[in-house]
């Protein structure tokens, strides 16, 4: 099947739905590629690129005509009717906020698939765009900030005095969050961060930023921050008000889709906020954000030189990396939905994800789709989640088959102890206790150390010799004589088990070493 | 108590005295000894951990002949001098085993030297026998039982791990020896073994008790002898890991038999350590620990699957400038190794490439299957001693869920390991343990001797004949030789 990627039509989007890099991947999977000629100019893609990729250079109606066509947004209508009945479009649709425009797809009878709608579960966290824009953008509000700010981030002493350090504030710890505070923290800021979700605390330390908790509980269930009631919204804006005074940059990060969304800071905050100070408002949409002065779409200083940036467009301002995400979300997409990689689009509607994306199925309406179990914890991680468990399934052991030998252990053990004569209930004693040693002492070996640790072991069971040395100061000749080649054998061991040990610990070595 | 302190003669000051030193002297050991473990588990402290036995070894030494000297007046000179001698040759012989040793036959080694522990308990056993033959005491039964289980933990350790010497220097063949009704003859010989030891205990005298005893040792050898017959190669890190185990806790009755405190702490460490490690390793196989120990793996399934031959279609040859070629263009490339590394003495080489990749910019991991290799960790030594920096050598879990970032993956002499009908055929021999998914990354370069061969468990692997995966059909020294040729 023919995949075309057109120019984007949308004022301003500087992206492209396929990269050289991509397009290669697409083909691949068996595809052919049709690339609308200079649609990756603003993205630094060029058409010779494309073409050395194995992408046809086309004309406009030919990419239209395809049988799939992948972009951004939603295309013009005098566009999408030049698309084939059945043709498949992949694009981001907003469909739960726009349905006029399912309408229109279905009276086209083209099967529309959104992307932006690809539910939020592990399994497609490697196709979810909203993840892999929100990162960028999470990036690119740190830049946004740095260049506004007029100081440095990181804090120096320099023989012309100190620098002190940045302090970013980030409210919202969803992907572009942890994306902000990643960025930030690696230029040099101390960064605080905030969430209503209490469970993303851990992920803010593992970023080594503060987390400053708000004192409202809210668990989320698909993966996005609720809106919170008055009272809780009261209290939380008291929070952020607070650290955003103490900050130098603020960056806010809350969008509901398809809503207008919160105030989280307020004029108040921003008149007691230093001159100088950064907020950028990646929430900003439609006519406000998350900052109650925020412009849309621009940059501004207030009065007491704070600069308010809102700009909407913040992957759009690094559409080389954006692209090529975004172009590798739908080629896994296309991974999922090409089981015989043979350039044959397959929708399994038993799929959730695939189900999740389609709003309409040849001119059928399919949205919304039956709502989808969701792990939670998965949209607010920028790594990639853990794979779904493995297929085969290991069985869960009754309970007595996985404690009957530690009981039958411990029977035993207990009955050594009590059957004992006087005289060798110590030994026992001493016995028992070492076994439990012995089993703790090793329980967090790393694995590199396994064959070192064995031939230790190896080298202290020579121990043995004590036993052989003891008897071979023997009367009876015959014992001496045992004993010496016990004492042999055992020396041996001893000697070759430390020796060969050093041998290989001396061969390990880290790379910073070197 | 005279009758198991055997060494304690002489008169009662100079008794105190030494027993007092010999006491303190054990401790010293034995807490020594626990720290040496304690330090090996960490790779900073590792080198530190083996200078801790050491010097606990000296200590226990030092002690033991300077109290068989205080307290042995008549024959002190002799015995000493015999000590010393034993010491000299055991200790010349040991030197220059681990001296020669190549780094690939580490796994060898380590079972050859689990075998003279064995041995040596058995040697200890019988002396402890002929010194303090049955009588009635009150604590003969008890005395007389240890006897027993020292000879046969011994002689099972022993010819156990002469087994697996020989299978692992390739001596004898690798398969595992599957005699009709085995287990059934493993409980026999088990349940002759404690007849015999009931047997032991009444004895009175050398005369009478050497029979039973005689029985006990050669069915504990038969029997240690069997088991390893009876397992894979390809659960050889298991035995080996199991054997030094039993070697512990030989040393641990031996200690019993003398009331030594320090052979009995010492040998419950090394067996209760080494049997948590065993464990460790059939959890990263995914194996049961008692059938892998009784030789059970594969014996459900013998019957069905292996005999079923899958055809898997056609594979792909390269060559090993195409190979140079898509390393050069690679951003990140895995090494997973496997036994065909260590065989093909491949280590230096792929340390080589894998320098000159980083030098060019390209992000080379090691991708270690917990079981690659004969013995555990057996890669990592292999790469440490080719100077591989073991921060780039990822552990399975580590870096399982990243291949589909990855641009060429070179297996280099691993069959089993990365198979993938672990995960997707539920008849598979080998389902449900855990491998390396290295199919999902773009690429997979397959480095092996010919097609002919499977891997230890025998089963035949379809990652080779994936669109994805290219054969370089040669040994893998010589392929990646050539491969730095061509870069």
């Amino acid at each position: 099947m023919r995949i075309g990627i057109p120019t984007e039509r949308r004022a301003g989007q500087t992206l492209v739905s396929a990269t050289p890099d991509t397009v290669g991947k697409l083909i691949k999977l068996g595809y052919e590629v049709y690339v609308e000629s200079h649609a990756g100019n603003s993205a630094s893609y060029y058409n010779d690129q494309y073409e050395a990729a194995g992408a046809v250079i086309a004309e406009q109606k030919d990419v239209w005509s395809c049988d799939i066509v992948t972009c951004l947004d939603t295309p013009p209508t005098n566009l999408l009717d030049a698309m084939k009945p059945g043709a498949v479009l992949i694009s981001r649709l907003n469909p739960a906020a726009n349905p006029e425009l399912v309408k229109h797809l279905s009276d086209l009878g083209v099967t529309a698939l959104a992307m932006d709608a690809v539910p939020r579960i592990s399994r497609a966290q490697s196709m979810d765009v909203r993840s892999s824009m929100a990162n960028v953008g999470g990036y690119r509000a740190v830049v946004e900030a740095a260049s506004a700010f007029g100081r440095l981030f990181s804090g120096q002493v320099t023989a012309a005095g100190k620098i002190p350090p940045a302090k970013v504030y980030v409210i919202g710890v969803g992907v572009a969050g942890l994306a902000a505070i990643g960025t930030a923290k690696s230029m040099g800021a101390i960064v605080y961060a905030t969430d209503v979700r209490s469970d993303v605390a851990d992920q803010v330390r593992s970023l080594n930023a503060e987390f400053v908790p708000i004192p409202v509980v809210q668990e989320s269930s698909d993966g996005y921050a609720k809106e919170m009631t008055a009272d809780q919204a009261a209290l939380a804006r008291e929070v952020y008000s607070k650290y955003a005074i103490e900050s130098d940059i603020v960056i806010t990060t809350a969008q509901i889709p398809g809503k207008q969304p919160p105030v989280l800071i307020d004029a108040d905050t921003v008149a007691k906020m230093k001159p100088g100070s950064v907020i950028v408002d990646m929430g900003a949409y439609a006519n406000g954000g998350n900052c109650e002065l925020t412009k849309p779409a621009q940059a501004f200083k207030t009065a007491n030189g704070v600069t308010i940036v809102g700009y909407t467009d913040l992957p759009r301002r690094l559409p080389g990396q954006a692209s090529q995400l975004y172009g590798q979300n739908i080629v896994n997409f296309f991974k999922l939905t090409t089981p015989e990689k043979d350039g044959q689009l397959v929708l399994d509607m038993e799929d959730e994800i695939v189900r999740g994306v389609t709003v309409t199925l040849e001119g059928q309406i399919m949205w919304p789709p039956p709502p989808v179990k969701v792990s939670v914890a998965a949209p607010a991680a920028p790594t990639p989640e853990k794979v779904e468990p493995e297929p085969v399934v290991k069985e869960e052991k009754p309970a007595w088959k996985r404690w009957w030998w530690k009981i039958a252990l411990g029977v035993l053990a207990v009955a050594l102890v009590l059957a004992a004569p006087e005289e060798l209930a110590g030994h026992f004693f001493v016995f028992e206790l070492a076994c439990v040693v012995g089993f703790y002492v090793i329980t967090n070996v790393t694995h590199t150390l396994h064959t070192p640790l064995m031939s230790v072991t190896n080298a202290i069971s020579g121990i043995i010799i004590v036993g052989a040395l003891l008897q071979i100061g023997s009367s009876n000749p015959v014992i001496a004589a045992i004993a010496f080649v016990a004492a042999v054998l055992a020396s041996i061991n001893i000697f070759g088990g430390f020796l060969v040990t050093h041998r290989m610990l001396g061969m390990f070595q880290r790379s910073s070493e070197e | 108590m005279d009758i198991l302190n055997m060494s304690f003669s002489a008169g009662a000051g100079v008794l105190n005295f030494a027993d007092h030193l010999q006491q303190l002297a054990y401790l010293l050991a034995a807490i020594l000894f626990i720290l040496a473990l304690a330090n090996l588990s960490r790779q900073k402290t590792a080198q530190q951990g083996n200078n801790l036995g050491i010097l606990g070894m000296i200590i226990a030494l030092v002690s033991t002949v300077l109290v068989a000297v205080l307290q042995d007046d008549s024959a002190a000179v002799l015995c000493i001098v015999l000590m010393v001698v034993a010491m000299l040759i055991g200790g010349s012989i040991g030197v220059w085993k681990a001296r020669k040793v190549q780094m690939t036959a580490m796994p060898e080694l380590v079972a050859m030297l689990h075998s003279f522990v064995g041995f040596a308990a058995v040697l200890v056993g019988y002396n402890s026998f002929l010194a303090t033959p049955g009588a009635d005491t009150e604590l003969n039964a008890f005395h007389m039982g240890e006897v027993g289980l020292a000879v046969f933990i011994g002689a099972v350790t022993f010819t156990g791990s002469i087994v697996a010497y020989l299978k692992l220097s390739g001596k004898i063949s690798g398969r595992p020896l599957t005699l009709p009704g085995r287990n059934l003859l493993n409980l026999a010989m088990v349940i002759a073994s404690i007849v015999l030891i009931g047997w032991f205990i009444t004895t009175r005298g050398v005369e009478a008790g050497i029979l039973p005893l005689a029985i006990l040792t050669v069915i504990s050898l038969v029997l240690g002898a069997h088991l390893v017959l009876a397992i894979g190669g390809g659960d050889m890190p298991v035995v080996v890991s199991m054997l030094n185990s039993y070697s512990g806790w030989a040393a641990a009755m031996a200690g019993f038999t003398l009331s030594n405190d320090l052979l009995i702490i010492t040998g419950a460490l090394v067996g209760s350590s080494g049997a948590y490690l065993s464990y460790i390793m059939c959890q990263g196989m995914n194996r049961s620990f008692a059938s892998v120990i009784l030789g059970g793996f594969g014996s459900d399934t013998s019957s069905a699957a292996p005999a079923e031959v899958k055809d898997y279609g056609d594979y792909h040859e390269t060559s090993a400038e195409e190979v140079a070629k898509l390393l050069k263009d690679a951003k990140h490339v895995v090494i997973t190794p496997g036994y065909g590394m260590a065989v093909a003495q491949a280590q230096f080489p792929v340390a080589d490439l894998t320098k000159r990749l980083m030098a060019q910019g390209v992000d080379v991991k090691f991708g270690i299957h917990p079981v690659a290799g004969r013995m555990p960790g057996h890669m990592n030594v292999l790469l440490a001693e080719a100077k591989v920096p073991y921060d780039i050598v990822y552990e399975m879990d580590e870096i399982n869920d990243d291949w589909s970032e990855v641009d060429v993956v070179l297996v280099i002499g691993a069959n089993d390991t990365v198979n993938p009908s672990a995960t997707n055929e539920p008849n598979s021999p080998i389902a449900g343990m855990p491998v390396l998914h290295v199919w999902e990354a773009s690429r997979v370069v397959v480095f092996k001797r010919s097609m002919g061969n499977a891997g230890y468990s025998g089963v035949q692997n379809p990652l080779f004949f994936n669109d994805n995966t290219l054969m370089l059909l040669n040994d893998a020294k010589s392929s990646v030789d050539s491969i730095l040729d061509y870069l």
